[in-house]
């Protein structure tokens, strides 16, 4: 067993976990938040998409112990005083989820790839963009919509402050 | 209309848990005292098994138990079953191999279930699963259907020669033959419909748990009809009496009818629930989803058309070669057969039609439902054919399925199903308005001289939806009628419960049902509360697939409610003093007719809990009613989806430059909705079309056995659609719906090949129109001259 020490969500946490223990595993099962989901097991859905210190990435391709001492925000973690992310307001806005189950990874990889387009995106670069997250229900038609609106709300948001 | 009713588009009730990360998927529950399953799954396609020794697993860190096949049939635990009986040509039923949950003798696929290891954690069930030693002794397998029916094909189940599971006819023969006698021009083509893998993106889950207490075991799982899963478990598998076992579906991430059978490893979990006295929860890997979830497709079909002298189709025969895998999946036989054949007439006017099909065992895993179910396979069959036929006529493609569509109805096919209504002609003008037709010419120019090939494709397709009636499916051999229930129930307050029998698992029943409450009663969407997936709480339930919860579900939603206004009318009577035909409903309000006397819904709710306010003895207290409801036809929702690409012959690439889908579903209730489910269809049947392939090699090993290697559509791989509706009113269930779940991966795959063939001048081309494929067809001539 290791000692890990990392931050979710805001919240100091640590544990005792088997070195092996994939950083996705400890956030389902050590702190039961089961938001993040697992889809695959070759890193190809994106289903386990976290921000770890404000970057997006494949918790089922880290090790929890891969994340002593950073930032880890999940799903759960991304609305702020009971005020949903715009990201989250778009994807139901526009009916970009339909079974759920890949709408966190998709919602914390869209958050992630606005940040790193302030210039805003186009429907090319959503889909380019997308590549490393699957979705079996909505044809990605709607997540599409929901991104380019998120995109042009947050940059609406951003000029008028 | 008002903003929640039918026809609005109201944002979802259910999205707030799911974009919040509180959705409540079956592998997001942990029982107290759970072990974990892993299974140990035959490496070989096709092998004996000797010997079984788990002394080194049992021995290893955390191992609960190790349980075989032997273990089951000490406990009397039966095998799983097929729903549906087939009966070939001759008379004699389809011959079904047995099916152990965990194999008994043999293995017959890749995947197929041999043991199971039970530990304290995942991870040791895992490791200790490496340490079972299995005696295999391999023998030769064959995976594709057509060799398994040779005569030296190795057998599945040895008594069944031939891997033959049925040999099946469908129309009239006499007047097919006929038909060809007298054709002044006869069309074929050698269709291949490709092997789909499912993949739902939430994989199969379950965990069984008992109590000794009461006897009670209960199952959670990632179900599509939690009712039919108790059903079969209790009265074919024998796990438990009915009333002893309690199935649960929580949110299920996507089904598309995957999770509609009765799998192995959920009846071992809540048997080794039993067994080991402890709840057992296995959460499958991606992997051992393409291993082992149902399958889809794989037909390979030769199909003819008689044409007489005016280019009026006068016949169509069809003989097809359907694989089913390894065993027979709970509804496996009926997908081929009465699923397929009976839409091969398509949206045309065809009087005479003959279709036989063999299905057949191979060492793959076992086929079954994946959206769409049969009727993709039949669409791609007519619309191809179609398609073909106008080429060699030299005639345009839309002009041609013009002349031949069906335009009175209700309309008998030779095949069984009777059309009630539609109009084809009206889908096929709007969809060729929107993708503008006649611009097409231009923009083939267009490409053409920027090197590129572009084509242009059409698909008028019709489905047979809202399964059921029961009386029809039980004549085809439907082991289950297919009715639904629901239950409404109206609290004093007068906010309202809906218990239903169906399933939703991304269809989005809790905003769509509650909006019809919220219309027919007046209450507030935010008053009513939909329940689904619990055995406990829902009396039955067929559960959902085939397009079947609004046109079935939702009208037994409708008469329940129709019982709740008959009721309450009586009661608001009463407390009017007024005579109940003088009592008026309307926007939740009761209203003496011709007074100013009313009364809103929650007072009448309260009312009829307050029993001293009216005669109990004439009215019973409470307000609560039932319904089954069990319709008079399928539904047949149609259109027309038009699909245009631009190929480069450089790379093999295609790209879908516009996708238009036209379709009727009847009325609607929510459009956004409805408009998701027509993206999700019409993605897969993109997917089908160009990328996606299940392969196993010549010994039965799965070649696309992960994401790496099976290509679900991404998003860079598909365009915006562009959607159109045109409505015909269902008239055989009272809401006037027909279904629109399965419709885009019905239409998509033949539009996509048609624009394919189209684009690069060639008579056919086989799914999935992969790069390399394409490249190789696009530069055939300069290959060839290598
Ligand atoms: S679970 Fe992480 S990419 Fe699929
Ligand atoms: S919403 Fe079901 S997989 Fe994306």
């Amino acid at each position: 067993m290791t000692a890990v020490s990392m931050t979710v969500n805001g919240k100091s946490v640590s544990a005792d976990v088997e070195p092996r223990t994939l950083l996705v595993e400890y956030l389902r099962e050590n702190q039961r938040l089961t938001g993040t989901h697992v889809g695959c097991d070759t890193s190809q859905c994106g289903a386990c998409v976290v921000h770890v210190d404000g970057v997006a990435v494949k918790s089922c391709t880290v090790l929890a112990v891969q994340a002593e001492g950073a930032s880890v925000v999940t799903i759960e973690g991304l609305a702020k005083d009971g005020k949903l992310h715009p990201v989250q307001e778009a994807f139901r806005e526009h009916h970009g989820l339909q079974c759920g189950f890949c709408t966190p990874g998709m919602i914390m990889t869209a958050v992630d790839m606005i940040r790193r387009h302030p210039e805003g995106l186009d429907e090319a670069t959503i889909r380019a963009e997308l590549e490393g997250n699957i979705c079996r229900c909505t044809g990605y038609h709607n997540i599409v919509r929901a991104i380019e609106a998120a995109s042009a709300a947050m940059g609406a948001k951003e000029a008028a402050a | 209309m008002t903003a929640t009713g039918i026809g609005a588009s109201p944002r979802r009730k259910e999205d707030f848990r799911f974009i919040t990360g509180k959705g409540n998927y079956t592998d997001d529950i942990n029982r107290a005292g759970q072990t974990f399953a892993c299974f140990v799954r035959s490496p070989h396609a096709h092998a004996t098994i000797g010997r079984i020794d788990a002394a080194a697993a049992l021995a290893m860190p955390g191992v609960v138990a190790v349980l075989t096949g032997q273990d089951m049939a000490d406990d009397g635990i039966g095998g799983l079953i097929c729903g549906w009986m087939v009966h070939s040509k001759d008379g004699s039923p389809m011959k079904a191999g047995p099916h152990p949950a965990l194999a008994q003798g043999k293995v017959r696929y890749c995947g197929d279930c041999v043991a199971v290891v039970i530990a304290e954690s995942y991870a040791q069930a895992k490791d200790a699963a490496e340490a079972v030693a299995v005696d295999y002794h391999p023998l030769a397998a064959v995976v594709d259907a057509k060799a398994a029916l040779g005569p030296d094909a190795p057998l599945v189940h040895d008594e069944i020669a031939h891997n033959m599971v049925f040999d099946w006819e469908l129309g009239n023969y006499k007047e097919t033959v006929d038909a060809f006698t007298a054709a002044a021009k006869v069309v074929s083509l050698d269709i291949v419909n490709n092997r789909l893998i499912p993949n739902a993106m939430e994989p199969r889950a379950a965990i069984g748990d008992y109590d000794s207490g009461t006897g009670i075991h209960t199952l959670y799982t990632t179900s599509q009809n939690p009712h039919v899963a108790r059903l079969v478990l209790s009265a074919f598998i024998g796990i438990a009496p009915e009333h002893k076992l309690r199935v649960i579906a929580p949110d299920v991430g996507g089904g598309f009818g995957s999770k509609i059978f009765i799998y192995a490893e959920e009846t071992v979990c809540v048997w080794a629930a039993r067994r080991v006295g402890r709840p057992v929860k296995w959460t499958g890997e991606r992997s051992e989803s393409f291993l082992s979830d149902a399958h889809g497709r794989d037909h390979h079909t030769h199909a003819a058309l008689a044409l007489d002298a005016g280019g009026r189709i006068t016949g169509l025969r069809v003989k097809t070669i359907a694989n089913l895998g390894a065993y027979l999946s709970t509804f496996a036989s009926s997908v081929p057969t009465y699923l397929y054949a009976t839409l091969l007439s398509g949206q045309y006017d065809i009087p005479a039609i003959y279709a036989e099909v063999q299905g057949v065992y191979t060492h793959t895993a076992p086929v079954d439902a994946y959206r769409g179910a049969g009727r993709p396979e039949a669409t791609f069959v007519v619309e191809r054919i179609v398609e073909e036929a106008a080429r060699q006529l030299g005639e345009d493609p839309a002009e041609f399925r013009r002349r031949n569509f069906i335009r009175s109805f209700p309309h008998q096919t030779p095949v069984i199903m009777a059309y009630d209504i539609g109009d084809y002609e009206a889908s096929l003008d709007k969809a060729m308005q929107l993708i503008d037709y006649d611009g097409f010419p231009g923009r083939r120019r267009a490409s053409e001289a920027a090197g590129k090939r572009r084509g242009i494709g059409l698909s008028t397709y019709i489905e047979a939806c809202g399964i059921a009636p029961s009386a029809a499916v039980g004549s085809l051999g439907a082991g289950v009628g297919l009715w639904e229930s629901a239950e409404v129930r109206v609290n004093p307050t007068g906010s309202v419960e809906v218990l239903t029998g169906s399933h939703s698992h991304g269809q989005g029943h809790e905003t769509t049902f509650a909006q019809l409450v919220s219309e027919r009663l007046g209450v507030p969407l935010e008053n009513v509360e939909i329940v689904h997936g619990d055995t406990d709480k829902v009396q039955f339930g067929m559960g959902t697939y085939g397009s079947r919860s609004g046109a079935v579900g939702m009208s037994a939603i409708a008469k329940a409610l129709d019982k709740v206004e008959a009721k309450a009318k009586k009661i608001a009577a009463h407390l009017m003093e007024a005579a109940p035909g003088d009592i008026e409903f309307k926007d939740g309000r009761f209203t003496v007719a011709g007074t100013d006397k009313s009364l809103t819904f929650p007072e009448v709710s309260l009312a009829a809990y307050v029993g001293h306010k009216f005669p109990t003895s004439e009215i019973e207290p409470g307000l609560k009613e039932s319904a089954f409801y069990d319709p008079l036809n399928f539904t047949f929702p149609a259109g027309c989806h038009i699909c245009e690409v631009e190929i480069d012959p450089d790379t093999g690439v295609v790209r879908i430059e516009r996708f238009v889908a036209v379709d009727d579903f009847g009325v609607i209730i929510n459009p956004m909705i409805v408009e998701g489910q027509v993206h999700g269809g019409i993605a897969q049947g993109i997917g089908q079309a160009l990328l996606e392939h299940g392969i196993y090699s010549e010994d039965g090993q799965l070649l696309t056995g992960s994401f790496m290697d099976y290509t679900m559509p991404r998003a860079g791989d598909l365009p915006s659609f562009q959607l159109g509706l045109t409505t015909t009113r269902c008239p055989s269930n009272p809401l006037g719906m027909k279904g629109c779940g399965e419709a885009g991966a019905i239409a998509a795959p033949p539009a996509v090949i048609n624009a394919i063939t189209d684009a690069l001048q060639i008579r056919d081309f086989a799914m999935p129109a992969t790069p390399e494929r394409v490249w190789r067809a696009a530069n055939a001539v300069a290959l060839a001259a290598e």
